[in-house]
């Protein structure tokens, strides 16, 4: 079963402004039917203003569709135009406290929803330039049409390569047979091997004392470093609370959509190198965890 | 009130019965069957009795003629592989469009990456299938054919036996994936020119973790694992043997309750399956309604998703599954609802509701009850579904279509 967070149950549960807006000016319909997830969605815009003054959705998909169209909803009303214009599908699904990987695909049909609605509102067209295929890497999230364009466009040949790139096969390497398909798929001959991941050493559970934990947490944090530098991101050491370590994701980074995925693959990377478990939580989120929030 | 088990098509509660045999295996009897000490003989003799057990189930004409394994995938990968090596002169492969993954999965993988030509047999949209397509697929060429005998999301049975006398007159191996059918319908092998079979034994109130292979006598055999005289050699690995003495008395429960799963729990599911279709528009069975398992129902409630329904359905304390995109993590829906080309709009709200012994009248009336609104709750939110006429959009796929759809 899926992890769904408390918020995305309350909103599948307990839907807001389920159902068609009366006399809509805006109209968005985005999905696929074969995938199982579409939405359409319908606004009321003040035609002066251009205030979004109501909000409604119609959902043909799972709970997690379902509790990202209604989370939409509530988060566009009261906004301008250009203000929805500037939510982002990790924007959605931070909303929602967070979706797992293989659903990230509903916040953005959120987005697209979204977009589409607006373009329709002010008579444009609206051309998505979505492109989705089976997700191959569940730490960072990323299909295999997203790896495919990448091998392409970039004359890729290795798992390394690809992972370089994308980020995929970078976390807990359980997807690189199925990078490896891709690539032969796309070049016929067998990829070359990817290299045994160092930064991965498996350590015996329990066994590291306060500071040793921290600097192997470094170790790791600084062999990541270079990819999300290529990036233009970086990423930083705040604290470590117990099994909950915060860092801050600085550069292109932060309001990067991926970075919701890219704390997971970090995670997966800490919980090996570790051998426990382990959360990577922003740094933001320490104040709302002290007060005992969430 | 009790929360309520309808989905023994994945996997089944362990009877008290069989735990209460396995027990001692894990604490007193834990000798190793092949040591030479009283520890292991009596152990040896436990397993010898599961044996006969399992064969009286299955009808087998040999107890011999029963390889115990970890699982039904592992005898699936075991049947198939076998084959291929006993006859490597012969390159094709014939199975069906709506094997389960432990097959399907297999022969796309020997098709791609071993240069195999496998022959996917399709089936109609009540998921029959053509027997003259069959035979013409059948030639010298093909090592072995590989059919399951109930499909596990419909429940709709294929004529095997038929089948397997066709593949035996061509010359060619015969296995079927009985996983959901042992134990729910007779098999009695023996009066069959079957020539390999696979079991699990968690699907019939024996614990996860045992399966079995049934390889006739006589049939040219290569096994998967090699290493000690386990199994005759035939499957090497110490024996799971609390697992496997599980699985012997699960059979023979199984065996008891044949007659009653064939009348009163058949009778529950129709029940189940009437009540709903009375009470709740469009939605339709699957499969093929008079020949299948008599412990499953599928329905496809069209213009919701599977995920959804099954979600207020947990929240209702009602346990079932669906052949929706959104279960499996997947793009696409059950590949075996594509197969018999439902539409993509009910593939997804696809439910299947699975039975077993355990199961009550009372259980039936809880689930017709709930059902009804969680369906009715769904359609309100999709952009299919007309709240004032309660029914769905005029020409749907022209009313709501979606770009990149």
């Amino acid at each position: 079963m899926w992890e769904y967070s408390d918020t995305v149950k309350e909103h599948f549960f307990n839907p807001r402004n389920a159902g068609a807006v009366k006399d809509a000016n805006a109209t968005g319909e985005v999905g696929s039917i074969s995938c199982g997830d579409a939405l359409r969605l319908t606004l009321k815009v003040d035609p002066q203003s251009e205030t979004i003054l109501e909000a409604g959705f119609q959902t043909f998909g799972c709970g997690s569709a379902i509790a990202s169209s209604s989370a939409l909803t509530e988060m566009v009303k009261g906004m301008t135009l250009e203000q929805a214009l500037t939510i982002s599908n990790q924007d959605i699904a931070d909303y929602l406290d967070g979706l797992p990987a293989e659903k990230m695909h509903c916040s953005v049909m959120g987005r697209e929803a979204l977009a589409a609605a607006i373009a329709d509102f002010r008579g444009e067209e609206w051309h998505d330039d979505h492109e989705e295929g089976a997700l191959i890497c569940k730490c960072f999230g990323i299909d295999a049409a997203m790896i495919e364009q990448t091998v392409r466009a970039n004359d890729l040949r290795s798992i390394e390569e690809v992972t370089n790139y994308t980020k995929a096969g970078g976390g807990c390497a359980t997807c690189h047979e199925g990078i490896e398909n891709v690539l032969t798929r796309i070049w016929g001959a067998a990829p070359a091997p990817a290299p045994v991941l160092s930064t991965a050493e498996v350590v015996p559970c329990g066994g590291l004392t306060n500071l040793q934990r921290i600097r192997r947490i470094e170790q790791v944090l600084e062999s990541l470093r270079p990819m999300l530098q290529r990036d233009h991101g970086d990423v930083e050491l705040v604290d470590v609370d117990g099994n909950v370590i915060y860092v801050n994701l600085v550069g292109a980074c932060t309001g990067c959509m991926m970075a919701g995925a890219t704390l997971g693959g970090i995670q997966q990377q800490l919980i090996e190198a570790l051998g426990e478990f382990v959360r990577v939580v922003p740094a933001s989120e320490m104040k709302r965890v002290a007060a005992g929030g969430r | 009130m009790a929360d309520i088990y309808l989905d023994n098509n994945a996997t089944t509660r362990v009877d008290e019965a069989v735990v209460a045999a396995m027990l001692p295996f894990f604490t007193e009897q834990y000798g190793n069957p092949s040591s030479m000490h009283g520890f292991g003989d009596k152990v040896g003799r436990a397993l010898r009795q599961a044996r006969v057990q399992v064969q009286t189930l299955l009808g087998a004409a040999h107890d011999s003629e029963i390889v115990f394994t970890s699982c039904g995938t592992e005898s699936n990968s075991t049947a198939i592989l076998s084959a291929l090596q006993a006859y490597p002169e012969r390159r094709e492969i014939i199975t069906t469009t709506v094997e389960h993954p432990a097959v399907l999965t297999l022969c796309q993988h020997l098709e791609q990456s071993e240069g195999y030509t496998v022959h996917y047999l399709k089936v109609d949209k009540q998921g029959r299938l053509d027997l003259d397509a069959y035979r013409a697929a059948l030639s010298p060429r093909v090592a072995v054919v590989s059919v399951m005998w109930a499909n596990n999301e419909t429940g709709t049975l294929f004529p095997v036996r038929e089948m397997a006398e066709l593949a035996r007159s061509a010359g060619v191996l015969f296995h079927t994936d009985a996983v959901q059918a042992a134990g729910k319908i007779p098999l009695d092998l023996k009066s069959t020119a079957i020539d390999m079979l696979s079991l699990s034994g968690h699907k019939l109130h024996a614990a996860k973790g045992v399966g079995v292979l049934y390889l006739r006598r006589g049939v040219r055999y290569r096994p998967l694992l090699r290493g000690g005289h386990q199994e005759r050699g035939r499957r090497a690995g110490t024996e799971n043997t609390a697992g496997i003495v599980g699985l012997g008395v699960a059979a023979e429960l199984v065996q008891q309750h044949m007659e009653y799963a064939n009348t009163v729990v058949c009778r529950l599911r129709d029940r189940l399956e009437q009540g709903i279709i009375a009470q709740v528009p469009n939605c339709f069975v699957t499969g093929d309604p008079h020949n299948r398992l008599p412990n499953t129902a599928n329905i496809a409630f069209e213009y919701i998703e599977g995920e959804a329904i099954l979600l207020l359905l947990n929240k209702a304390g009602i346990a079932a599954s669906s052949g929706s995109a959104c279960t499996s993590g997947s793009l696409e829906p059950s590949h075996v609802m594509r197969a018999m080309d439902i539409p993509y709009t009910a593939a997804h709200g696809t439910v299947r509701f699975s039975f077993s012994r355990y199961n009550t009248a009372d259980e039936v009336a809880r689930v017709v009850e709930a059902v009804p609104p969680i369906v009715a709750q769904l359609r309100k939110l999709s952009p299919y579904w007309d709240g004032n006429s309660n029914g769905p959009v005029r020409d749907p796929q022209q009313a709501f279509a979606p770009s990149y759809a």
